[in-house]
């Protein structure tokens, strides 16, 4: 029985690899806190990744609860932060952008469903003060059409 | 030694394969494909000056969305004034947004010249102000957001037919942004209280 000839093999994982590659993108951060976020109808996809940079709102994870208690957290890149650390959070990601993407810099919000509106307002009033006016409230697609 | 005659011989690709197969495995657990979704929003200028100001708007042009700690949805504009369901929301808003059978109560209906298009008649001075509780839960909270950005869509989805003949999803960028301009979303949302004094 003749063997398999396997040496277009390389190449072949090579394509799925630059496939990989190119569709996904890096994990950004290890997250400290937990969240489900909500789910909407009117939900609109964000279409480049670049411009968006996340806030992260829920209680700590497990590791975590132990020192800081089930209270909802702000996350902001891979540490915990108060609102007040948000404006500098917003001007440093502003200043890794390029130029003409500035204006159109956005911020997700992914926020807990049982996160109480205290905590996002406050980061909404911060996000203003750094005039990072453009918000989305992060969601998944609903899949029942209408209720 | 003399000349050799050997051949070169040929490196061994045989690991080849399982070395881009670790290259890929490090990718796949690595990287992350979900595209994220949500609701956008604009926030408004922050200003310091502007929070003493009072905007005079008349009482037709104005429905308040109200959501207490208890997460009741309280609604008042020129025609109701009570609890409502969150499944309610949309058709009241869409009464009030559109005001079809120009009742003095809701919004008033003035010309307005889109830019690019025509004079359209329109509540161009409506304005939805959406207030929340510290304690109200953000579910809640979204899910009223959720059911007014579904308001402007199915106006916007019908007068795109009355006018283009086609659907939102068939339009193209300009028509869009007509159909946003006749019914562009105002939702406004109150400061919390506390903000006036603390800074």
């Amino acid at each position: 029985m003749p063997e398999l000839n396997t040496s277009s093999l390389p190449d072949l994982i090579f394509s799925v690899l630059f496939f990989f590659m190119m569709v996904t993108s890096m994990r950004e951060v290890e997250l400290k806190v937990q969240f489900t976020t909500p789910s909407g109808t009117e939900i609109e996809k964000l279409e480049r990744k670049s411009l968006v940079s996340h806030i992260y709102i829920g209680p700590p994870t497990k590791e975590w609860r132990a020192q800081l208690g089930p209270a909802p957290r702000i996350q902001l890149n891979d540490a915990f932060a108060e609102p007040s650390a948000i404006r500098e959070f917003v001007k440093s990601e502003r200043e890794s952008m390029a130029e003409r993407d500035k204006p159109l810099m956005k911020m997700s919000l992914k926020i807990d469903t049982e996160t109480q509106m205290g905590i996002v307002t406050d980061v909404k009033q911060e996000l203003r003060k750094g005039r990072a006016l453009n918000i989305v409230y992060s969601a998944t697609k609903d899949k029942q059409a209408q209720r | 030694m003399g000349k050799s005659s050997r051949k070169v011989p040929g490196l061994n690709q045989s690991s080849t394969a399982d070395i881009s197969f670790i290259l890929l495995i490090f990718f796949l657990v690595t990287t992350s494909m979900d595209t994220d979704t949500g609701l956008s929003r604009r926030l408004p200028e922050w200003d310091p000056d502007a929070q003493e100001q009072e905007i005079k708007i008349k009482e037709r042009n104005i429905m308040t969305v109200q959501v207490n700690k208890n997460n009741e949805i309280h609604v008042k504009n020129g025609v109701i004034n009570r609890v409502i369901a969150v499944n309610e929301l949309k058709d009241i808003a869409k009464e009030f947004i559109a005001n079809p059978e120009d009742n003095i109560l809701l919004p008033i209906k003035e010309e307005y010249d889109i830019p690019g298009f025509k004079v359209v008649v329109t509540t161009v001075k409506h304005i939805i102000s959406l207030q929340t509780d510290r304690s109200t839960s953000y579910e809640i909270y979204f899910k009223v957001q959720n059911e007014l950005s579904k308001a402007y869509n199915e106006l916007r989805e019908v007068w795109c037919r009355q006018t283009f003949g086609k659907g939102w999803d068939d339009c193209n960028d300009d028509e869009r942004a007509f159909a946003k301009a006749m019914y562009a979303s105002k939702i406004s949302e109150a400061e919390p209280k506390q903000y006036g004094t603390a800074e």
